[in-house]
């Protein structure tokens, strides 16, 4: 199996805020340097670049660095490479880099997401001013009559979750109020003030029924993170996190089967979970396809917060999620799990150690998640 | 299909011409949007993905008028109605 071959030798992360006005190659180096150094290694022994979406059209924010722009901020000789943004959810960047090692193509690949979402919205006065400067115009003439936007996407999907499964709005609050409860003990999330579940439930709503706490945070940063070969020499060996199994099939559902077919571990294995939160019915979706809980059951599951709380049985969105610590686009997640798997959480260290973490990332048919271990 | 595409995703032929539908469809998800996307829609107004009766998971995003915006519900029957945007008219759905 292609995990066996791979390993994430090292992780690093820029200053993460609200419109930090920081040039986005400077938040990418910051954190690509943490993460060579952290994994023992120099800019000249990385031979691999992975990322997404790359330097192509997206809104304005979403792409901090292309591969280009960071083998030449770093001086890299590259001997394989990959930047875009058709691949299987964010995570796609990681699961290219685990083939390329994998195939003998690189030794070690710097993996990268960069957003400045946060100062380019400032800058042109909010998000509906950037969803109408994206290129690919053609697109959207299906929905701009209407007025979609980003947000009433999250809300017609949680609006038909909500039918399906019964859930209700005190249910998927939870979501929001314990990844804000987490965020409260990680000192570099975004939002880190109390907030119960009457404050999720008086929030303003921007598209019934999903409020403003439903909704991620746009913020500024860059994590990186190293995969190496798993017999390297090179690599400080004590850090390492082993990959378990990848799903890269397109849709959540597919994914997570994928994902399960390719490990004798279970559900019933995994420590630490952090499932993508753009919108906190996504993490709803992917507790269900991930088979963490019964189909329609995460309702249920997460009822009182107490089972996906620091202490319960799925300690879930650890660092804050992307609802709190903010939208690093799945990356987030994936720093939180190597944190957590190393033991370095500090105040939100999950107890006793986990041995075993899921991520994913991802909405409908663009989707992956990764099964990591110590 | 729809969006329309210019080749059919069933069988890839490429003799794909409109067809007329009833304009008649059920309303598979919906929102009350409270937010101001676009400087040509004030909110609220509700969004929704509408399936046409002439085949499941034909889905089309639309938005519903005439009437109670709080009554606008997943499974509600709704019916074609065309609105003037600019120069062309749009399929809004109404109950």
């Amino acid at each position: 199996m292609i995990e066996d071959e791979a390993v994430i030798s090292g992780m690093g992360r820029s200053d993460v805020g609200r419109r930090l006005g920081q040039d986005p190659w400077r938040l990418t180096v910051d954190a690509a340097l943490a993460a060579i150094a952290d994994a023992g290694l120099s800019p000249d022994q990385i031979d691999g670049v992975s990322t997404y979406p790359g330097a192509t059209g997206t809104t304005p924010g979403m792409s901090g660095a292309g591969v280009d722009d960071v083998r030449a901020l770093l001086g890299l000789r590259l001997r394989w490479h990959v930047g875009g943004n058709e691949i299987p959810g964010q995570l796609g960047s990681i699961i290219n880099a685990i083939l390329a090692v994998a195939g003998g193509l690189a030794n070690h690949v710097l993996c990268f997401r960069t957003v400045w979402e946060s100062t380019a919205q400032a800058q042109l006065g909010g998000r509906s001013e950037t969803m109408r400067s994206r290129i690919a115009r053609e697109a959207t003439q299906w929905r701009e009559p209407y007025g979609a936007g980003n947000a009433t996407y999250g809300a017609l999907w949680m609006s038909r979750y909500m039918y399906e499964s019964g859930a209700t709005r005190e249910q998927i609050g939870q979501i929001a109020v314990v990844a804000r409860a987490h965020a409260a003990l990680n000192e570099a999330a975004v939002y880190r003030t109390a907030m119960s579940l009457d404050d999720y439930l008086s929030a303003r709503m921007i598209s019934d029924p999903l409020c403003l706490y439903d909704c991620d945070v746009p913020v500024d940063g860059s994590i990186a993170v190293v995969v190496s070969r798993a017999d390297s020499q090179e690599i400080d060996r004590s850090k390492a996190v082993s990959f378990r199994a990848v799903g890269s099939a397109s849709g959540m559902d597919n994914c997570a089967n994928m994902m399960w077919g390719r490990t004798s571990l279970t559900p019933a294995d995994v420590d630490v979970a952090q499932l993508y939160d753009g919108f906190s019915v996504l993490t709803m979706r992917w507790l269900e396809a991930l088979r963490l809980c019964p189909r329609n059951g995460a309702g249920y599951f997460v009822e009182g917060g107490d089972r996906i709380s620091l202490g319960g049985e799925l300690p879930l969105n650890t660092g804050g999620g992307q609802l709190s610590a903010g939208r690093l686009h799945g990356f987030g997640g994936l720093y939180e799990a190597c944190l957590q798997l190393r033991g370095l959480g500090q105040g939100r260290q999950v107890k006793p150690a986990p041995e075993v973490a899921l991520v994913s990332t991802g909405v409908s048919d663009f989707s992956s998640c990764i099964l990591l271990a110590v | 299909m729809h969006p329309p595409r210019p080749i059919c995703s069933r069988c890839l032929n490429s003799d794909v011409i409109f067809e007329p539908v009833s304009g008649k469809g059920k309303i598979y998800s919906c929102t009350i949007n409270r937010y101001a996307w676009s400087p040509d829609v004030d909110p609220p107004y509700v969004l929704a993905e509408v399936e046409l009766v002439e085949q499941s998971d034909l889905r089309i995003l639309t938005n519903i008028v005439g009437c109670d915006i709080d009554l606008v519900a997943v499974g509600m029957e709704v019916k074609v109605a065309f609105e003037r945007v600019g120069e062309t008219w749009i399929p809004v759905f109404a109950p």
